[in-house]
């Protein structure tokens, strides 16, 4: 390999990144508007959620009841209505997610102490947000009746009636469950399997599908040292990418690092390299950039969103699945990225998942040279 | 013009689907993604792995562990005996809880005072970690109150506590299971993905290697080419789509139970919108990398902010006001009222108006401007 022969690709098509703004316009504003969307807008904490009540009780015991609800952070009361009619069409149009039916005899069993049941209607058909509202509203409940329980307690003489047990719930390492926590360092790995793997699949099967890659074959130049040329722009791209990611994470949106700034910027680095050859081999070996590009999306970009414990945690999965997960690299890069981030652990305990990293960047290196003749067919 | 256009599309549907591996690309592979995703996107959190450290070590201890290993949501994996054990086991997400209970937890039940114990959670999975928290709040609630019966008891005092007991139901997925509420979305999300990407990408293609050139140096007009162009893509979709509600009976169980011909309609025009919004990313972009990031640009956005895997209603202001023009955001609406909730036009009449308002405002802006691209 000439490094001079190298370096000449490498000018070669930085310029032609240069030239094309629009291009590199887009490949550093899809990861600003990632990291703003997920920064801002997405978020799967529980708030506010859209609720619809049927009193059918009507007396000052319900009313507390519901108080409760409505100073919840978790419920917003929408509306009331009178039958279940009225609920079954909040419903249907999505207008609230949960309804609550308080029976007519609410106040009566209350004060006979007997169990009374509220019934909680909730939209299945978005199954994770109505699993959470019907925990949070059933908490709601257990806390009335301790509240009324001890009252009554208190009336006939037998003194405070006490709570059992406390539980004191405390999550290490996000204290405030934010999600933002979480996501930032996650999209650090999809910023960069979409600058990677998307931009690499179109490059040499360009050369290609425009003839000009004849002209490329006529010079003096290697295989290797175009396939390594290529790549170092795009490298580039992406490393600018990930320190906007860790910039806007830190100043932004208050996402501290507790561990190692540097170690981070390595892992990533190896994750990119990763990718950056994943997108080039698909672009080598379809020599399409249609199909290299749907390829880069279905093996590259959907991996990553959905089968890396980005949003979805893969303990959760169904086994087979969970077995898939081990090859797809965002896996461990995102373990990776949380565990420097949150955890503030070091390669001590993440250097399995390093190690991961490296065998497939280097895999992906030898099978793009290998795949690749430089050659009129 | 009937004709010209019959030929356009022989010609559009040869080079599509010329090539074996782009039939795969068209057929298979969203129906397959959709399969595999439709699985993985599961937020039942089951077999938590729990670390105990009992510090305590009596019968009553050993009754609060028991109640918290008597469901399927929490197995105990690690017994611990030290404090230190804790943090190893989370740095290294061994366990994703830790239930700690101190000692004299037995006396202070003994003597009614309010024991304390505490849960440790992992919070770098803040979604799981929320459920985690919820069921584990549910099973002391459960504890407190047989525990407060038994105490009144033993008093002589008949009277029960008090217990508002929720009657949970889910309307339309009685199961509350993931895969009936994720199928429908990856339909829309692979429809989407596929529509817009490939329509583009084909159209800048030409463009690029210059046979547009050839095309229009025939006799075929503006429209005409359009509609040659974006009518293929129309039918693989509603092919695919076939294929994937297929899956979704057979694999997931989940069927249509709303009416089959307004979902096909109501596809069409988010189909057709799709196209809209192809056209006029190719019409502004010259090579294949410049069309691909430009429909990413579209892609992330919409899918992310349609109420696929983030509710809408978590949103803030601003943002849930901007979904109004988001055409997935109304899609998904629609099927998953029709698929799931049996609605039919009465319930959806606002999402199919700002579908349809979309739609009709994508392909106007589209034709106008691809008309201006080829003269």
């Amino acid at each position: 390999m000439n490094l001079q022969r190298l370096t000449a690709v490498a000018r070669k098509e930085s310029l032609h990144l240069l030239r094309d703004w629009r291009s590199l316009t887009l490949a550093l504003a899809i990861p600003l508007l990632l990291i703003l969307l997920y920064g801002y807008a997405l978020t799967l904490d529980l708030r506010n959620v859209p609720t619809v009540v049927w009193d059918q009780s009507r007396t000052p015991e319900s009313r507390e009841l519901l108080s409760l609800f409505h100073s919840s952070p978790y419920f917003t009361v929408q509306g009331y209505h009178e039958n279940y009619a009225g609920l079954q069409q909040a419903l249907d149009q999505g207008e609230a997610m949960i309804a609550l039916v308080v029976p007519g005899d609410f106040s009566a069993k209350v004060h006979a102490n007997k169990p009374v049941h509220i019934q909680i209607l909730g939209d299945g058909s978005d199954a994770n947000t109505s699993r959470l509202a019907m925990n949070y509203a059933a908490n709601i409940g257990a806390i009335y009746s301790l509240a009324v329980t001890s009252e009554q307690m208190q009336q006939k003489g037998q003194g405070k009636l006490k709570q059992p047990i406390e539980l004191i719930q405390r999550s290490w390492y996000n204290p405030g469950l934010r999600s933002q926590n979480v996501l930032i360092p996650g999209i650090i790995a999809l910023v960069m399997i979409v600058v990677a793997a998307l931009l690499t699949s179109t490059t040499i099967a360009k050369e290609w599908e425009t003839g000009t890659m004849e002209q490329l074959i006529s010079t003096p130049l290697r295989g290797p040292e175009l396939i390594f040329g290529k790549v170092v722009p795009y490298f580039c791209i992406g490393m600018i990418d990930v320190a906007f990611a860790v910039i806007m994470g830190k100043w932004i949106f208050d996402v501290p690092i507790v561990g190692n700034t540097a170690l981070l910027f390595g892992m990533s680095s190896l994750f990119l390299a990763g990718a950056l050859f994943f997108g080039l081999t698909l672009s080598i070996k379809l020599k399409s950039q249609v199909l290299a590009n749907q390829l880069a999306i279905i093996a590259g970009f959907l991996p990553t969103l959905l089968l890396s414990g980005f949003v979805f945690a893969i303990e959760n999965m169904p086994m087979p699945l969970q077995f898939l997960t081990y090859i797809v690299p965002a896996r461990y890069f995102i373990a990776i990225l949380r565990g420097i981030y949150l955890k503030g652990i070091g390669l001590e305990i993440l250097w399995l998942n390093a190690l991961f990293l490296a065998i497939y960047a280097m895999i992906m290196i030898m099978v793009a040279n290998r795949k690749f003749s430089f050659k009129l067919e | 013009m009937l004709q010209r256009l019959y030929h356009m599309l022989i010609k559009e549907f040869l080079q599509m689907l010329r090539d074996p591996r782009m039939r795969v690309v068209i057929f298979g592979i969203p129906v397959i993604q959709m399969t595999i995703m439709a699985f993985a996107l599961t937020t039942d959190v089951t077999n938590i792995r729990l670390a105990v450290l009992d510090m305590d070590r009596t019968p009553a201890s050993r009754e609060l562990i028991s109640a918290f290993t008597a469901g399927r949501y929490f197995r105990v994996t690690h017994s611990l005996f030290s404090q230190n054990e804790i943090t190893p086991l989370l740095d290294r997400s061994e366990v994703q809880a830790v239930l700690q209970i101190p000692s004299g937890f037995a006396k202070d039940i003994l003597t009614e005072e309010t024991a304390g114990v505490q849960l440790l959670t992992d919070g770098t999975d803040s979604n799981s970690t929320a459920i985690v928290q919820g069921y584990a709040g549910y099973i002391i609630n459960d504890f407190n109150d047989t525990m407060l019966t038994k105490r009144l008891a033993r008093k002589g005092i008949t009277l029960s506590p008090l217990q508002i007991t929720t009657k949970s139901r889910a309307w339309y997925n009685s199961n509350q299971e993931s895969h009936f509420y994720y199928v429908p979305s990856l339909i829309a999300t692979m429809l989407f993905i596929f529509s817009l990407l490939l329509t583009s990408i084909g159209i800048v293609r030409e463009k690029e290697i210059g046979t547009i050139e050839q095309v229009m140096v025939t006799p075929i007009r503006g429209i005409e080419f359009i509609l040659g162009k974006t009518i293929p893509y129309m039918i693989t979709g509603y092919i695919s789509m076939s294929f994937m509600l297929c899956i979704a009976f057979f694999v997931f169980d989940v069927y249509v139970r709303g009416s089959l011909l307004l979902l096909y309609g109501l596809t069409g025009i988010y189909l057709a919108g799709n196209m809209g919004i192809a056209l006029i990313i190719s019409g502004s972009a010259s090579t294949q990398q410049q069309a691909l990031l430009t429909s990413f640009l579209v892609l992330m956005p919409s899918v992310m902010l349609s109420g696929f895997m983030f509710p809408v209603s978590n949103m803030p202001d601003p943002v849930r006001f901007a979904t109004i023009c988001n055409p997935m955001r109304w899609y998904l609406d629609i099927l998953r009222g029709i698929v799931m909730k049996d609605v039919g036009v009465t319930a959806l009449w606002p999402a199919i108006a700002a579908q349809t308002a979309l739609t009709v405002t994508f392909l106007t802006i589209a034709i106008g401007r691809f008309k201006k691209t080829l003269s």
